[in-house]
């Protein structure tokens, strides 16, 4: 305990961190409020909103694969070129030169996948809990584009490794964007950057991959988590168990 | 009982202890108003690093037991057959299958964005009433006018994979108008709302084609059994 006095009441540790480490309530409130990465959190949480059936942390889920994709992702940018064929020969690189190249692709694949799942199902939770109810009506349509940019996120990203699964996927799913009318060719063409997925959709995809759609992405989220603190804290289960509804609570 | 006084007044310090009667459909912030509260640090905290450590571990296991998959290098002259979309659009492809793109590309998945975003503010979403718990007659004629022609669309067009499901989903809200239905299905169903109803089928009918899509299509999109044939 004296070392982590020690460690703990000096000058320089009180210049970062300004409340104590014992364990009174005022200092549990203080590390959350005083913290720019915890200070989304309210000091005190619904004891109800923290069991799992509440959300199944599928939010927290999500997010977190969103990091995990962003620091998995920022390696992969150092070792990769948006050119053709160079772009494939990367992948090679990262199978047979660069340590734990395999690891790092997989991990990233793994987490992308699984982060449109997380969101899909953490929209359904939200769907079957009924959470979207006013105030919250905002919030869910923010959460649907949330999903949608996860989705081009994820295809955007399959173009990258620039083999067959990743070129055919991509000239099938844009030629289905083709059939939308009036817009629909033009839409392709801005998309591709040409008639063809060739070298310049490559490099589209590849910005829309790692600078825009991240920050729309982040953007986003920011403004979804804001409004979950201000419409009341997450909505678990609570607003639609019978046995409270409808009756005094 | 004559220590107690019925009151009627919205002033806390008139009235210290107050009771409100609430309709199910409120807002869902008043009845979560007084609750067990907990501090976030350490509570939610540790719930969140722990969180956080299961999704990197089991994240890590799967990326040393399972490699992302790589082909050959993308040659617009060879086109694999069959060719498709990443597993997320294979929904949309299988219905491509059925129906013209204009219907399958745009058109579907619109009214699929749409009909998702506008969800919380139709009154049906918001209220979570059963749908047997209010008059229910008329809704489920309604509901019937609606499933049959669009049945018969989907026969028209040969689009089993969904046509199932919604057959089934629509017999299963019907269940509890049935006389000789079992009591303790009648209690389950007839709780159901309509909203979730519909999400169900919405889900139901995506998550066959989706599986289809991957598991079910091999060459010039013909039907193939993954124990079988394997997984194109």
């Amino acid at each position: 305990m004296d070392v982590l006095r020690a460690l703990t009441e000096n000058r320089l540790w009180r210049s970062v961190v300004r409340h104590g480490v014992r364990g009174t309530n005022r200092n549990r409130v203080m590390l959350v409020m005083e913290n720019i990465f915890l200070h989304l959190h309210s000091a005190k949480v619904r004891r109800r909103s923290l069991e799992i059936s509440s959300t199944y942390y599928l939010g927290g889920i999500s997010l977190t694969l969103f990091a995990i994709l962003t620091i998995t992702g920022l390696m992969l940018m150092l070792y990769y070129h948006p050119s053709v064929p160079q772009a494939y020969d990367d992948m090679k690189e990262l199978q047979f030169v660069v340590s734990n190249g395999v690891f790092l692709r997989n991990m990233h694949r793994w987490a992308a996948h699984a982060m449109v799942l997380a969101v899909f199902f953490h929209m359904l939770r939200v769907f079957y809990h009924k959470a979207y109810r006013p105030p919250r009506e905002f919030n869910w349509v923010v959460g649907v584009v949330l999903l949608l940019l996860t989705l081009l996120l994820s295809y955007t990203g399959y173009l990258l490794p620039w083999d067959q699964l990743a070129f055919w996927g991509v000239s099938v799913g844009t030629n289905m964007v083709k059939a939308m009318p009036v817009l629909g060719p033009a839409f392709r063409f801005l998309l591709l950057g040409g008639n063809i997925v060739g070298e310049n959709a490559l490099l589209r995809f590849y910005v829309l991959h790692c600078v825009f759609l991240p920050l729309a992405l982040v953007l986003g989220v920011a403004v979804h988590l804001w409004r979950v603190r201000k419409d009341g804290g997450i909505a678990g289960s609570s607003g639609l168990r019978r046995a409270d509804a409808g009756k005094i609570p | 009982m004559s220590q107690f006084r019925l009151e009627k007044n919205n002033d806390a310090r008139a009235v210290p202890r107050r009771i409100a009667l609430i309709r199910r459909e409120a807002p869902a912030r008043l009845l979560e108003g007084r609750e067990e509260v907990r501090m976030a640090a350490p509570h939610l905290l540790v719930r969140e690093v722990i969180l956080i450590q299961i999704c990197v571990v089991v994240l890590a296991v799967a990326s040393l037991l399972f490699d992302a998959p790589l082909e050959g290098i993308a040659d617009p002259s060879n086109t694999p057959n069959p060719a498709k979309a990443p597993w997320y659009f294979l929904g949309l492809q299988e219905l491509l299958h059925y129906f013209p793109p204009i219907v399958a590309g745009v058109l579907l998945p619109a009214l699929a964005i749409i009909g998702v975003v506008v969800i919380p503010y139709f009154r049906i979403n918001v209220e979570a009433v059963g749908f047997y718990e209010r008059p229910w007659r008329r809704s489920l004629a309604i509901l019937g006018a609606v499933t049959a022609p669009v049945s018969v669309l989907l026969v028209a067009y040969r689009v089993w994979a969904v046509l199932v499901p919604t057959l089934l989903i629509f017999s299963l809200l019907a269940l509890p108008a049935v006389p000789r239905c079992p009591g303790a299905w009648r209690r389950r169903l007839s709780r159901v709302p309509l909203s979730d109803w519909i999400m169900t089928w919405f889900v139901a009918v995506a998550s066959i084609l989706t599986l289809i899509g991957i598991f079910f299509r091999g060459p010039g999109w013909t039907w193939t059994w993954p124990w079988r044939d394997g997984i194109f």
